[in-house]
């Protein structure tokens, strides 16, 4: 077999048999060509995984930017944020597709507006709210915190929201409250994703009464001076920056103060991979994987995982006494 | 000997197997891989290996069942592209992901099960790959070399062990490879049964390959 397409015949007469030589060989290199495009068509289309990014819309309606009421906070890191792109097209949001690309793609189905929060249980005054009527009981600040996922990658993300102890001190808990529980938007039209039973729907997190109300736990309603994305967890999230990612529940239909500790889906899910304080601890590891280093979205080398995620001075005391191997 | 016919499958299967990888390896280097290209590069790489394990795998049950003999040909390709995808996923892990932190990464292979059994696999398939040679075959004598190449299926199944451990919840897709290389060995074993059975009763014992 020759090992290139001829070259086009000159005005040489051609004897037949390699005439016929020539047929063979077209025909041969037609199939070729086409088995070879084939074989790595398929490939590709079991092996490759959506991105997201790139040509993916931007959702949420990037509004304008809401004035913010402070320029820098306290508990603001100097760190370089993360690309709006990446933090919007890299996501963990099962509730549309579990490829970390597909909540870009798929979360359009969203209804972000009009959304109404329910804020009850062991409360002296229960509410149904707004998120409008929410949101414009708290002057918004900016807030750049570090995001560390339990799989080991971490992002730094400038939050626009409201400390959550503004609106729990707001609804008065009562002397039994002693944990809070959160319940994302159970709706399979809305979020096509619990069309599928991988996880026990609607999502569920919780906290303990003196982490909600510590003053780094906030309710975030944007990011990168933005509304927030519905990838992201439009039109209300949590924002815990000294827990990995998964306590920081999206899409927030109800905060409810109990006096037991509420269940959590990922510890339901597998109690013995993801506990319910979710603590950033780089001295337990994770069963299939060490916590002890992360990769920063955007950077090639792997960083040292802080602990409490760089937070240990402001939320360390918290548990004191406690064996976070065992309450991990 | 004749040469066999369609000289173009093998050649063609060679470029189309590798082309995932040239166009991973070009959108890595324009930066196209999305957030985590690392991450993207791993799992492709661990896809692709394990399905050049599945598919050599499959090319001696299609002979059994469809009297197909072209996928024959291919058995030895597809199991050498299976391992340079798997050995470019370890790679990846050491070099990339890990930075050759070799204390983190030894820590990984003994202490993690999930990676224990990945790493198996692909240690696995170095005899087998070494051995792939038509010279291997006739200085091992081809039963020997059949016996040792059962390997490839302790492999394969590694792998599909290392994938599922490797998800967090859904597990549908590695339990689809899973189900192929339950349903290919299930073949082979009835195979296997029938020869068995045919030769006691005609007592003429031909083994064919």
């Amino acid at each position: 077999m020759r090992q290139k397409l001829p070259e086009p015949l000159g005005s040489e007469i051609t004897s037949e048999s390699l005439y016929l030589r020539r047929r063979e060989f077209l025909k041969s290199a037609a199939l070729f060509t086409g088995t070879a495009a084939a074989v790595g068509t398929g490939l590709q289309l079991l092996s490759h995984r959506p991105t997201g990014g790139g040509n993916s819309p931007l959702l949420g309606v990037p509004g304008e930017a809401p004035k913010v009421a402070r320029p820098r906070g306290p508990y603001d890191t100097d760190e370089r944020a993360t690309s709006y792109e990446d933090a919007t097209t890299y996501n963990n949001f099962y509730e549309f597709g579990l490829d970390k690309g597909e909540p870009a793609q798929n979360a359009h189905t969203l209804k972000p507006r009009p959304w109404t929060v329910i804020i009850d249980g062991e409360v002296h005054k229960p509410q149904r709210v707004d998120i409008d009527t929410l949101q414009s009981w708290f002057p918004l600040e900016e807030r750049v915190y570090r995001m560390r996922c339990v799989e080991a990658w971490s992002m730094v993300i400038p939050w626009l929201g409201f400390p959550l102890a503004g609106l729990l001190r707001r609804v008065e808990p009562t002397g039994k409250a002693k944990y809070v529980a959160f319940t994302t938007l159970k709706d399979p039209e809305q979020m096509p994703g619990q069309k599928y039973p991988v996880l026990d729907w609607p999502y569920v997190e919780g906290l303990r009464l003196d982490e909600a109300l510590h003053p780094l736990t906030m309710l975030a309603v944007g990011l990168y001076g933005r509304v927030l994305p519905n990838q992201n967890g439009a039109p209300l999230r949590l924002v815990v920056p000294w827990k990995y990612g998964f306590k920081g529940i999206k899409s927030i239909v109800r905060i409810s103060l109990t006096e037991k500790q509420p269940p959590t889906t990922w510890n339901l899910a597998n109690a013995r991979e993801y506990g319910f304080f979710a603590n950033v601890n780089p001295q337990v590891d994770h069963p299939r994987w060490s916590q002890a280093t992360e990769r920063r979205i955007g950077e090639f080398r792997r960083r040292p995982t802080l602990p409490f995620n760089g937070y240990a001075e402001q939320v360390a005391s918290l548990y004191t006494g406690m064996d976070l191997r065992r309450d991990f | 000997m004749a040469a066999p016919p369609y000289p173009w499958l093998k050649p063609a299967v060679l470029v189309g197997g590798l082309s995932p990888l040239a166009l991973l390896a070009l959108q890595f280097a324009q930066g196209t891989l999305g957030a985590n290209p690392i991450e993207r590069t791993l799992n492709q790489t661990g896809m692709l290996a394990l399905i050049f394990l599945v598919a050599s795998l499959a090319c001696t049950p299609l002979k059994g069942v469809f009297g197909w003999t072209w996928p024959m040909r291919l058995r030895k390709l597809l199991g050498l592209l299976g391992f340079a995808h798997a050995s470019l996923h370890f790679l990846t892990y050491a070099v990339l992901d890990q930075g050759l932190a070799l204390d983190a990464i030894l820590e990984d292979i003994t202490r993690r099960p999930f990676i224990t059994v990945g790493f198996l696999a692909l240690v696995l398939l170095v005899p087998l790959a070494v051995t792939s040679t038509n010279r291997m075959v006739r200085r091992m004598g081809f039963p020997a070399w059949r016996r040792l190449h059962r390997l490839a299926y302790v492999s394969a199944s590694l792998g599909v062990v290392h994938f599922v451990w490797r998800v967090k919840k859904d597990l549908t897709e590695p339990l689809v490879y899973g189900g192929v290389l339950a349903l290919l060995f299930v073949i082979r074993v009835a195979e296997a049964l029938r020869k068995r059975r045919a030769r006691a009763e005609t007592a003429v014992s031909t083994p064919s390959a």
